[in-house]
C-alpha cells in the first residue's frame, strides 16, 4: 500500500512528530515564547538573557519530554480521529506538566510555580502549535495538489517520445515482436506519468518504470548506452516520490550518453544508510564550452517534490566532476505498509 | 520528371532511425525514383560518402554526437557540387524555429512517406545553403574546420590547430603537420571558439592548450617584447603590446 502524502510530514491533519522539520519548528516556537515571556518579566533589557535562561530551564525539560512521548505515540495518535488526537495530545501535555511539576517542586532550587497557571499556559501553547500546524498543512495543500501537476512537468521529453516512436516504427515491419514489447514499455511509462502522483510509491515500482524507460532508450542507442544497477543493499519496500528517479535517468541519457561519440555507463546506486535512503546516479559528462542548463528544470522539480513530501529531511545534491556528473538524493527511509 | 533516380544519403546516429528512413525511401520509390547512395552514423562518415558517392540529397539528423547536422551541412558546402540538404529532427524547438525563419526544408520524426516524397521532389529547385544562415544556426562550436581540396572536404579537428592568423582575405590555419587557407572571419572564429583560443595579436589567435611559454625578445622587433612558444612549432608568434596582459594571465 502506498502511503498518501497527506499522511506524512507536515501535510496531514496531524503533524508527524518524527519529522525533523516539525521538531525544529516546535523547538523554535516554544523557545520563542519563552524568550518573549522573559521580555515581559524583566524590568530592564539587561536582565533579559538571564531571565530567558531561567525560563528555558523550566521549559526545556517539558519540551524534550513532550517531543519524546509524542514521537513514541505518533502512530497511535495518527490512528485516532483528528479531534480525538488533539484532545489526547493536550491531555498528554497537561499530564506531563503536572508530573514534572511534582518532581521538580521537590527540588529545592525551583520555586513552586502555580500549577494551575502552568497548566493553562501549556494548554494554550499546545493548542496554538497544533493550530499553526493545521494552518500550515492547509496552506501547503494546494501545493500538494500541484505535486501531481509538477510530476507531469517533470515529464518525458518530447525529444524522447518522438525518437522512441520513430524507433518503434522502424521495428514494425522487420521485428514486429520487438515493436510490441517497445509499445508496451511506452504504455507503461505513460501510465505512470498519468497516475495520481501524490502518493509515495515503493522504490521497486519506480525501478520497474526506469527499466521500461531504459529498454526504450536501448532500442535507439544500442550499445552506446550501458547501465549498471547497484541495488544489492536496497530495500524494495522503501517509499519514494513517484517519478523521482526516471527523470534523473532521462537527464543522464540526454546529457551524458546521447552527445557522446563513445559508449558510456550510467550507474545507479541505491542503498540505506543510517535509516536514510540514498539514491546516487552517475553519468559521463564532458565539460565543454556549451553549458546546457536544460537539466536544471528536472532537478528543481524533483527537489521541490522531495521537499513537499519530506520537508527538510530530504535533499538532492549534484556534483560535477571532471568527466562525470553525479546526482545524490537522500530521504528518510519509509517502509511501505 | 527526370529518369535518373535521386541519390540519397541517410545520416543519423540512431540505427533504427536509419532503418526507418530506408523503409520510407523504398515506399517513396514507387512514385519518385530514389536510390540510397549511402548511410552514415556520424558526420565524418557522411562527408566521406558525399565526397565519392555522387549524392544528390543528404538527409541530415540535426542532433548527433560529435558533429551535429548543421555542422555537417556547413562542411558539405566545401564540395564542388554540394548535395541538397534536408534536415530531420524529432524535436528541437530551436532548430525548427531557425528552419522556419530561413525557409530551410526539414522533416519531423516520425516522418510520413508522403511528406518525405514532397520534400525530395522539391529538391530540384534547390540551390546550395547559405553559409551565413548555417553559421547563425550553429548552437555549439564546431568540432572541425574544413577546407575544400580537389573536390574533397578536408576536416581540420579543432584540437590539432595551433594558431589561426588573418592574412588579407584568408585565414591561415596552422597545425603541426601543415597549413590551410580558409575563408572565414577571425572575429567570428574568436567568438565561436572563445574557450579554446586566445588572441595574442590583432591578426592572430593561438590555441591555449598549445602554449608552452613566452619568450622575451629585443624591443627592436617593433612588436611587444614577448613571443609565444607553441608546442611542436619552430615559429614564434609575436604578442602585441595591447595583448601583453595575457602573458601575465597565462603565468598564473
Amino acid at each position: 500500500m502506498a502511503r498518501s502524502i497527506n499522511h506524512i510530514a507536515n501535510a496531514g491533519p496531524l503533524p508527524d512528530f518524527r519529522n525533523f522539520g516539525i521538531l525544529l519548528r516546535i523547538v523554535l516556537i516554544v523557545n520563542g515564547i519563552a524568550l518573549l515571556a522573559a521580555l515581559l518579566q524583566v524590568p530592564t533589557l539587561r536582565e533579559w538573557p538571564a531571565q530567558f535562561t531561567e525560563n528555558a530551564a523550566l521549559v526545556e525539560p517539558l519540551l524534550i519530554l513532550s517531543l519524546l512521548v509524542l514521537a513514541a505515540a505518533g502512530d497511535t495518535l495518527r490512528r485516532l480521529p483528528y479531534a480525538m488526537a488533539i484532545v489526547a495530545i493536550v491531555a498528554i501535555e497537561l499530564a506531563l506538566t503536572a508530573a514534572l511539576h511534582f518532581v521538580t517542586s521537590g527540588l529545592f532550587f525551583f520555586e513552586a510555580h502555580s500549577l494551575p497557571r502552568w497548566l493553562c499556559v501549556v494548554a494554550l501553547a499546545t493548542g496554538m502549535l497544533l493550530g499553526y500546524f493545521d494552518l500550515r498543512g492547509r496552506a501547503l495543500s494546494p501545493a500538494l495538489a500541484e505535486a501531481r501537476l509538477q510530476a507531469l512537468q517533470a515529464r518525458i521529453r518530447p525529444h524522447f517520445l518522438f525518437n522512441s516512436i520513430n524507433a518503434v516504427l522502424s521495428l514494425v515491419r522487420q521485428e514486429p515482436r520487438r515493436a510490441e514489447a517497445a509499445l508496451e514499455d511506452l504504455a507503461g511509462l505513460f501510465r505512470a506519468l498519468m497516475a495520481d502522483n501524490r502518493k509515495l510509491t515503493p522504490i521497486s515500482q519506480e525501478i520497474e518504470l526506469c527499466r521500461q524507460y531504459l529498454e526504450l532508450e536501448q532500442l535507439r542507442l544500442g550499445e552506446r548506452l550501458q547501465v549498471e544497477w547497484h541495488t544489492e543493499n536496497m530495500p524494495p519496500d522503501a517509499l519514494v516520490p513517484p517519478l523521482a528517479l526516471q527523470p534523473l535517468l532521462e537527464n543522464a541519457v540526454y546529457h551524458g550518453i546521447e552527445p557522446a561519440e563513445t559508449p558510456g555507463v550510467v550507474s545507479i546506486n541505491i542503498h540505506v544508510a543510517r535509516d536514510r535512503l540514498h539514491v546516487v546516479l552517475r553519468n559521463p559528462y564532458r565539460l565543454t564550452g556549451d553549458h546546457h542548463v536544460g537539466n536544471k528544470m528536472a532537478l528543481a522539480n524533483i527537489r521541490e517534490r522531495l521537499q513537499l513530501h519530506f520537508d527538510v529531511a530530504a535533499e538532492l545534491t549534484t556534483q560535477v566532476g571532471e568527466n562525470t556528473f553525479e546526482v545524490r538524493m537522500v530521504m528518510p527511509y519509509l517502509k511501505a505498509e | 520528371m527526370t529518369a535518373a533516380p535521386r541519390r540519397v544519403l541517410i545520416v543519423d546516429d540512431e540505427a533504427p532511425a536509419r532503418s526507418r528512413m530506408r523503409d520510407l525511401l523504398a515506399d517513396v520509390n514507387a512514385e519518385l525514383p530514389v536510390v540510397v547512395a549511402g548511410e552514415a552514423a556520424n558526420g565524418r562518415d557522411a562527408l566521406l560518402i558525399a565526397e565519392v558517392g555522387d549524392v544528390d540529397v543528404a538527409l541530415l539528423d540535426v542532433r548527433m554526437p560529435g558533429m551535429d547536422g548543421i555542422e555537417v551541412a556547413r562542411h558539405l558546402q566545401q564540395l564542388a557540387a554540394p548535395p541538397a540538404v534536408i534536415f530531420t529532427t524529432a524535436y528541437d524547438a530551436y532548430a525548427i524555429q531557425a528552419f522556419e525563419l530561413h525557409v530551410i526544408d526539414y522533416l519531423l520524426k516520425p516522418i510520413k512517406a508522403s511528406r518525405l516524397q514532397e520534400a525530395l521532389s522539391r529538391v530540384e529547385q534547390k540551390t546550395g545553403l547559405n553559409p551565413k544562415i548555417l553559421r547563425s544556426m550553429q548552437q555549439a562550436p564546431r568540432s572541425c574546420l574544413s577546407v575544400g581540396e580537389r573536390g574533397r572536404v578536408h576536416l581540420i579537428p579543432l584540437e590539432e590547430i595551433l594558431f589561426l592568423r588573418a592574412e588579407l582575405k584568408y585565414i591561415t590555419v596552422c597545425t603541426a603537420a601543415r597549413e590551410f587557407l580558409i575563408e572565414e572571419s577571425l572575429v567570428q572564429l574568436e567568438e565561436e571558439f572563445a574557450e579554446r583560443f586566445v588572441r595574442v595579436h590583432r591578426n592572430c589567435l593561438v590555441a591555449c592548450a598549445a602554449i608552452r611559454g613566452f619568450e622575451r625578445v629585443g624591443a627592436e622587433s617593433g612588436e611587444g617584447p614577448w613571443q609565444v612558444v607553441l608546442a611542436g612549432l619552430e615559429e614564434r608568434i609575436p604578442v602585441s603590446r595591447r595583448q601583453q596582459h595575457i602573458v601575465r594571465e597565462f603565468a598564473r
